[in-house]
This record gives structure tokens, sequence and C-alpha cells, in this order.
């Protein structure tokens, strides 16, 4: 039997103070269980012990909030009786190991996240960076990436709608997946996680418990080094169709009064699940592992409670409605266990084979979990950026920018993905800034979408989280629709290191900011720490996931033009260069100081913006982020296959700057447009028109073709693949 | 025409095809689950898409084998209708209610895309509703839609004029001579990879497989 002491404890990931933190509260040694059940409940992963003190920054709260964070998925109520239920997760660091299966089984986590509350997912998102595409490394996690999404959400039957992707040398050792997903639930009829009723049988369901994924949520809290290729045990493998059958399952069984509970088996599985049921109940509950459904034979009790096999949920029932519960899941051909009771002992007991293998006390488990405010050190605010030399022609730099892997078309991707499943995808991936899904039987649809900048977060942590809220916002404004609210999934490297805490602690400030002024809170996320390879830290990068709401689908907007409309650039526009696009691909350069966000203008802009769209003054709308104005331009032509005439003067920062807080829209009546934003006071200028041709035409008269300009946009993947 | 909607573990797309079907018939469709051993009393039997059993065998193969579809082999003997959708035209295909199989996509990806389908006869009661040689949009999205079989068959498919549906702009999937769709020899067993369920709202993007569902609501 191995001992169990301080340094068997530091090898579960827990350092000298919290043994002796678990000493204090068992009064005792613990058993090789008990220190398991600990070591996962206060890794990282599980505890957040670094981030907590941060994200209570975070705003939470609004009118239609119904569920902010601290359940399973945030809830917020989007009219008739509905609700969107919403999350995004990372899966970064299996994803790495092993692209394929990490990648698919961070969909199905987040699928679970959601479903479990009561909803029916309606669409998944992402949001994805990977390393140098210069590297074989890179070429093969994107392949298995997008292969391992594509695999799990087209099987489960749940529309990819939308995502992003970046790359950076940064992300080379520990590329970022985050999975997300929205779903729908009838306000009425959301379910929560807390136990209750003395006696109420504890019932698993789902898949059976295997070996794999023991201490995941271990390894997702330590740094990469030569040996992550040995923890490759530790990814679990996905089952969708398992998931798909869960999925309906559990549906089924939420239209009958039998679920008290219920919770899905994610990070640090069976351990997690029972003891934040419990806690969050107030009660106390009794597991027997003999009657957990295994798929290998001679698991440990410690093997159990820390394995995270794949598709499995917690329910506690009411105990007359057992049978009938087990006769829908059965009908699904999923397991049903009855394997343990709710107790009033205020602990977790786990009996396994006539012996207790773990009797821990629940409230300090949670209540004395460590808490840490670690030491910041704040990143210096970079210089603003001077005048920048450029001589590149407008037409050479649009076609190289628009070519580069970080502008180019997605449409590789996307067409991986199955966008259309469900019979309500309004707009796809690529036709709008935000991927509209319609709510079944209404006129009502959800406006959805992911971003973040990770090169303005590095450079000033503050305005980069500030921007990132601020872009979501915009891109659901940009369709629109109102947005209500986000979810947030923070990538950071070790928060051990004072300037990595710096950057998160400036993050959220800017994010807290963006969400205060925009009415947009934050109603769920995921916090990822320790994302280093061999000490190099990623690019600091918190993605944020918005949801929001458009009352009447038929009013939506997309970016593609059409012959017959006038341009107009609304909001100001003051050549910002730093950190931009164009820095980087055209001078070769990543300095000076990211665009900064006046979150007024945002607002205001916005709200005008928006207002316009539902009068019908608008035929489509892009907002303008990577790579600046034209960068815009040129997508809404491409997306309309329509010419545009360009009239408006400018130098590469007025055409290449990446201010915040602008939008493209292609109106019938400029001047119309143009005197509503001057009564509002909103800076608009007239750029151009569209005109029934097949090419762009730059103010300086040189017209690139659209074929042309396609051929550079949509080449980049497909070659990289051929 | 009164319709039911098989519902084997794993389909995906039953919710796409229920709300085509009761735009285009008036009338909620029935759902059938894959253990029951009868039918109701329906003249169209639809076998939607998705991955049946995960599609962790063969596409269909599993689902082929289910209670239900001796049932759909006797409603198609009787001369029934019986339409099935990407999984469930693999599922037809391994039922043996339609020559040639589905092989993985040529390019070995997952295809989720618009694709262009011709329609090559109208004197059938799905394609009544357009015009011989047509075109007309549907969303595609399968990893296994390469529709092959030997030379033999092809050959007798074509002369027979039991081909459905061709991809008029592109064979992205490999599929031997461009074919998305095929008739069974009396013309009341339909198949096909791409979705026409995906596509009868103006708002999703167009109405243009609603022809199809007319089409069989008016039979």
């Amino acid at each position: 039997m191995t001992q169990v002491n301080a340094d068997l404890a530091k090898s579960f990931g827990l350092n000298a103070e919290e043994w002796g933190k678990v000493l204090e509260i068992m009064g005792r040694e613990p058993t090789f269980t008990e220190l398991g059940i600990f070591s996962v409940m206060w890794s990282e992963h599980c505890s957040y012990k670094s981030s907590r003190v941060w994200l209570k920054e975070l705003p939470t709260k609004a009118p239609w909030v119904i569920h902010g964070p601290g359940e399973n998925a945030g809830v917020i109520d989007i009219g008739e009786g509905l609700a969107a239920v919403f999350k995004m997760e990372s899966h970064n660091h299996p994803s790495f190991i092993e692209p394929y299966q990490g990648a698919a089984t961070g969909v199905g986590g987040i699928l679970r996240d959601v479903f479990t509350m009561g909803a029916r997912p309606i669409a998944n998102l992402n949001a994805l960076r990977f390393g140098d595409p210069k590297l074989p490394v890179t070429k093969r996690v994107v392949d298995g990436v997008v292969r391992g999404i594509g695999g799990y959400g087209n099987c489960v039957g749940v529309p990819t709608v939308g995502g992003e992707v970046n790359f950076h040398p940064a992300y080379n050792g520990n590329p970022l997946v985050n999975a997300m997903t929205v779903g729908i639930a009838r306000t009425d009829k959301i379910f929560l996680s807390a136990a209750a009723g003395v006696g109420n049988p504890v019932v698993y369901v789902g898949s059976k418990t295997g070996r794999d994924g023991i201490h995941g949520a271990t390894m997702a809290s330590t740094e990469f080094d030569a040996s992550s290729e040995e923890k490759r045990p530790t990814v679990q493998v996905g089952d969708p169709f398992t998931e798909k059958l869960l999925i309906e399952a559990c549906l089924e069984l939420m239209q009958t009064d039998a679920i008290v509970a219920i919770q899905d088996m994610g990070a640090a599985g069976l351990t997690s699940s029972s003891v934040e049921m419990a806690g969050k109940g107030g009660v106390g509950i009794e597991l027997v592992l003999d009657d957990v459904p295994q798929r290998e034979t001679g698991m440990s009790a410690y093997e159990m409670m820390l394995s995270e096999s794949q598709e499995r949920m917690l329910l506690v029932l009411k105990p007359e409605r057992s049978e009938m519960a087990r006769a829908i899941i059965e009908k699904w051909d999923l397991d049903y266990a009855i394997i343990g009771h709710i107790t009033d002992s205020g602990r977790i007991v786990v009996k396994h084979k006539g012996a207790i293998e773990a009797d821990i006390p629940l409230a300090p488990l949670s209540d004395a979990a460590p808490l840490y405010r670690r030491p910041t050190a704040e990143t210096p605010k970079p210089a603003k950026l001077g005048p920048v030399e450029g001589s590149t022609p407008l037409d050479q730099a649009l076609l190289k920018l628009i070519a580069c892997p970080d502008l180019c078309s997605r449409r590789w991707i996307y067409d991986q993905y199955d966008s259309t499943v469900g019979g309500q995808t309004v707009k796809r991936p690529a036709q709008a800034d935000a991927a509209i899904v319609r709510l079944e039987g209404t006129n009502r649809a959800l406006a959805i979408t992911t971003d973040v900048t990770p090169r303005y977060v590095v450079a000033d942590p503050e305005e980069g989280g500030k921007q990132a809220v601020a872009e979501t916002w915009r891109n659901i404004t940009a369709t629109g629709a109102l947005p209500l609210a986000i979810t947030d999934n923070m990538n950071f490297g070790n928060p051990e290191k004072p300037e990595i805490m710096g950057q998160f602690a400036s993050a959220i400030k800017g994010m807290a900011a963006a969400c205060e002024a925009l009415d947009y809170p934050v109603v769920s996320g995921n916090v990822s720490l320790y994302n280093e390879t061999e000490g190099r830290p990623i690019l600091p990068t918190p993605a944020i996931g918005g949801v929001g709401v458009i009352n009447d689908v038929s009013k939506a907007v997309g970016y593609a033009i059409a012959p017959g409309q006038e341009l107009v650039l609304v909001g100001q526009t003051h050549g910002e260069l730093g950190c931009s696009l164009y820095l980087r691909e055209i001078l070769g350069r990543e300095d000076g100081a990211p665009p900064p966000v006046d979150l007024d203008a945002e607002r205001r802009n916005g709200d005008f913006v928006r207002a316009q769209i539902l009068a019908g003054h608008v035929a489509a709308c892009h907002d303008i982020a990577d790579g600046g104005l034209l960068i815009a331009v040129a997508e809404m032509a491409l997306a309309g296959d329509t010419g545009v005439e360009l009239a408006a003067a400018g130098d590469a920062a007025f055409w290449f700057g990446e201010d915040q807080a602008r939008y493209v829209v292609a109106v019938r009546d400029a001047a119309a447009l143009l005197k509503a934003a001057a009564a509002a006071g909103i800076p608009a200028q007239r750029i151009g028109h569209t005109v029934n041709s097949d090419k762009l035409t730059l103010p300086n008269g040189v017209a690139i073709s659209l074929a042309q300009l396609r051929d550079a946009h949509e080449g980049f993947f497909p070659r990289w693949f051929a | 025409m009164k319709a039911a909607i098989l519902h084997f573990p794993g389909i995906n797309r039953e919710r796409d095809m229920i709300i085509a079907v009761r735009q285009s018939f008036g009338a909620e469709p029935q759902i059938v689950w894959h253990k029951e051993t009868e039918l109701p009393a329906v003249d169209l039997v639809i076998l939607p898409g998705g991955f049946s059993f995960g599609d962790y065998l063969r596409c269909g193969a599993m689902a082929a084998q289910s209670p239900i579809m001796q049932a759909v082999k006797r409603h198609a003997e009787r001369g029934g209708y019986v339409l099935g959708v990407c999984n469930g035209f693999q599922i037809l295909t391994e039922a043996g209610l339609l020559p040639g199989a589905l092989l993985r996509n040529a390019g070995l990806r997952f295809l989720s895309m618009d694709t262009l389908l011709r329609v090559e006869r109208n004197d059938t009661v799905f394609t009544k509703g357009w015009a011989k040689g047509a075109t007309f949009r549907a969303p595609m999205a399968h990893g296994d839609g390469n529709y092959t079989a030997d030379v033999a068959t092809l050959d007798r498919l074509e002369g027979e004029n039991l081909v459905a549906f061709r991809y008029a702009d592109g064979n992205r999937n490999g599929s031997a001579r461009d074919i998305a769709g095929i008739f069974s020899s009396n013309l009341r067993v339909l198949g096909l990879m791409p979705h026409p369920e995906n596509l009868v709202d103006p708002l999703l993007g167009g109405t243009d497989g609603k022809p199809l569902f007319d089409a069989l609501a008016a039979a």
C-alpha cells in the first residue's frame, strides 16, 4: 500500500501548506482515495484558487440574468418564456497531447454543462489559437482539432455555427481549444445541481466508468514540459453517439417531475459532481462504488472517484419516480444505476467492497479550499506608435493582408462542420458578424459570437480585455441583435509568475469596465492557467462568447453587399496602427499600443447602428476589426460577389488602422443615414458605393478583380492541407 | 399522403424533417421508434439523417438491422413510398432497398456546404415539383457520401433511368457518375445524400427543397 504523506501529496499537486490543511480537516492522515479527492477538488482547474479573487470583480447581474456564474452554465431570459443557457470552456492541455480526442471531448463536455440544466443545445462555437503555421506540429494540431470538433459536433447533431482562429508562435507548444455551447430551455424548467432530500437515490446515468482521464484536472493545472507526451493516457476518449443518447434521454426525463438535482461528470468525474451536488445542497452523500457501471475489471475506489470517463451524469431522483426514470434511460440503451443516497451527515462517504474508502466533511472541503491572492506585476503601458514608414501600395497591402493566416477565409475549417442541422441556422459562418440561430417555432433568434484579440491583450491587458468584450458586443450589434450577456474563457500562463497574474488582473479590470458600460454581464466562464511550455507563456487570451437576441429575425442583416448600395463608415477614425495586422504583416513589427476602446463611443455608435438596422435602413453591416476598414469592405464585396468603388481619401493608417467602435453599413440612401448620424452626434462618412461589377476599385483608381481578391483570401488553408 | 418518420438512436435531422413535412403536409408526421415492429397506416416512410448508432460500424449498417426495418421492407414490397436522406439513404442501401453503397468522401473529410442538384426525371411522385433538368440548391453534410456500385449496377441505374439527382456544380465526394440520389426500380423508394429538408424557409436561405415535400403532400 502506498504511504500517504506530504511527498505523495506533492506529487498529487498539493503543496505543504495545502497538505497541512488536509491533515487539519481530517484530524488524521487521509486515505489514498481521500487524498485523491482533496487533490482534484483543490486543483487550480476545479478550485479556481488563483483566479477567484479576481473573477469577483466582474459584473454578473442584470434584470435578464436568471443564473450567473456558479451553476453549470449561465442562464438568461430571452423572452417568450424562453431562456438561453450557455458557457464556454477550454480543453487546451488535452488538445495538444491528443488533438482529435482533446477537441472532441471539449465539445462533449461543454454540451453536457448546458443540457444538464434542461436546455436543448442549439449551437456550438469555438475559439481556437494555434502556433506558427510554418511548423509541421501546427498543421497536425490544426487538422486534429478541426476533425475532433467536427467529429463530435456533427455526430451529436448540434450545428457548429461560428468561431474564430488565430495563429501566433506563442501558442507553438500550447494551442487553445475553447468550445462554447448555447442551449434553449423554458425559464420555468431550469435544472440545478443542489442535492436535497435525505434518503433520495443518487443515480448514475450514461457510459460505463473506465480508467481514462484519471487526474486530468491535475494535468490541466500544471505547465507542459518534454514529458507531456507521456500524459497521453490522461486524455479521455469521446463517444458522441452516447452523448446524443444522453441528451435525448435527459431531456425526456426532464419532461417528468423525477429529477431533484442533476450534474454532469466533467473534470474530476464522480468526485466533483458528488461533492458539488451535496455541498451546494448542504446535505451529505453516501456512494457505494460496487454499484458503479464499470468498463474495466478490478478498478479501485481511487480510480473510480477520479476517472474522467466521458458521457456520464449524476442525478438525485425522487425515490417514487426512480423506476419510471430507469425505463426512460434504458429505452435509450444507457446504463442506469443507483449508486448511493443523500444523507444528512454533511459528509461524503465512499464505500467499496465493504470498506469505507473515504469519509470527508464537505463544508471544509469547499470552504477551506485554498484561495490565493497571488502577487501581480502590471504590464508597463506600451508607448503609442509613432508615424510609420510604408511604401507598399494600397492594393498590394490589401492582397497580402487578406491572404495572411489571421485574415484569410476559414472556409476550409467551417466546411467540415455541420452548420445547418437543426434547421434553424439563419446566418451561417462568414455570412454575418455573428451567427444567427432562430428559436424553433418563433420569429426570435439568437446572435452568437466568440472573439478576443490576444496581441492587444499582451501589449495592454486592460485595453485588450475591454476590446475583447466590446468586439463581441459589436459583432452582435452588427446583425441587428441586442447583446445581452457573455461567457468568458480566461486562458493565461503560470499564475505563480507575477507578470502573468498581473495580465490576468488587468484583463479582468478592462473586461469589467466594458461589461458595465455595455450592460453586458458575465454569466458563466472558465479559467485555464499554466498555459506554458518550457516556461514560455501563451499570449493572454480572455476569449469572450457573446449572446444577443433579435425579436424579429427577418430584420437581421449579414455583411454581403449587393449592387445599388452606398457604403458609409460609422465611427471615428484616427488611424490606429499600433498592434495592427498591417504593422505585423506589411511592416514586420508588433509594437505600439493597441487601439484604445472608448466605451461611450462604442455604446453610442452601436446603439445607433442597431436602431438603423431594425428600422430597415441597412442592407448589410460589418464591424471593423482585424485588418481595418479596407479588409472589412473587401470581405463585404466577396460575400456579396459585388463590386465596389471607393471614394474616400486616406492613407494606410486610414484604410488599415484598427480603431474601435466602427462599422461599415451598406444603405440605399447615404444622405438619410448621414443626417440621422449627425443628429445623434455620431461620426459617419460616405466612403463609396457598390457596383454591378467584378472589381474593387480603390480611391487611387487602381482596381483589383474580385477573382484575384478571392484567390488570395481563399488560398491559405487549401494550399496548406493540399 | 400520410407520413411517418423513423427514429433510430443517433439520428439528428429528425427535427428538421418534421418541420419540412409539417409545413408542406399541414399535418404532424408520426414518429416511429426503431424498436417497433409495425408501421402505422401511412403512405410514406421517411428515414432522416444523422449518425444512427454513431456510424461506428459502416454507416447505416446497424440501423438496417433494427426491428422496424422488417416492416419497412414489407411496406416497400407493397409499393409503399420510402424516402431516405443522408444517413437514411445509407440505411436503405444497407437494408438492400436500394442498390450500391456510400463510401467515405473522396477527400476523407466531412463536407458541409450547399451543393447544386440536377433533377434527372420529373415523372415521379418525388420529383414532379421540378422541371426535368432543373437544378436546385441543397445543403450537404456528410462524411460518407461517395456513392458507389459495380459497373453493371451503375449501367442498369442509368439504363432504367433510376438516377434521381446528380451533383451539378462539382462532384465533391467522389460519387460514381456524379450520383447524388437514386430510385428503386418501381420509383417508390428514393435515397439521396443532400438535405432538401434544410431549405424550406426563405429566412433560412431559400425554399429550394420545398418542391419535394409539396409534391409528396399532394400525391
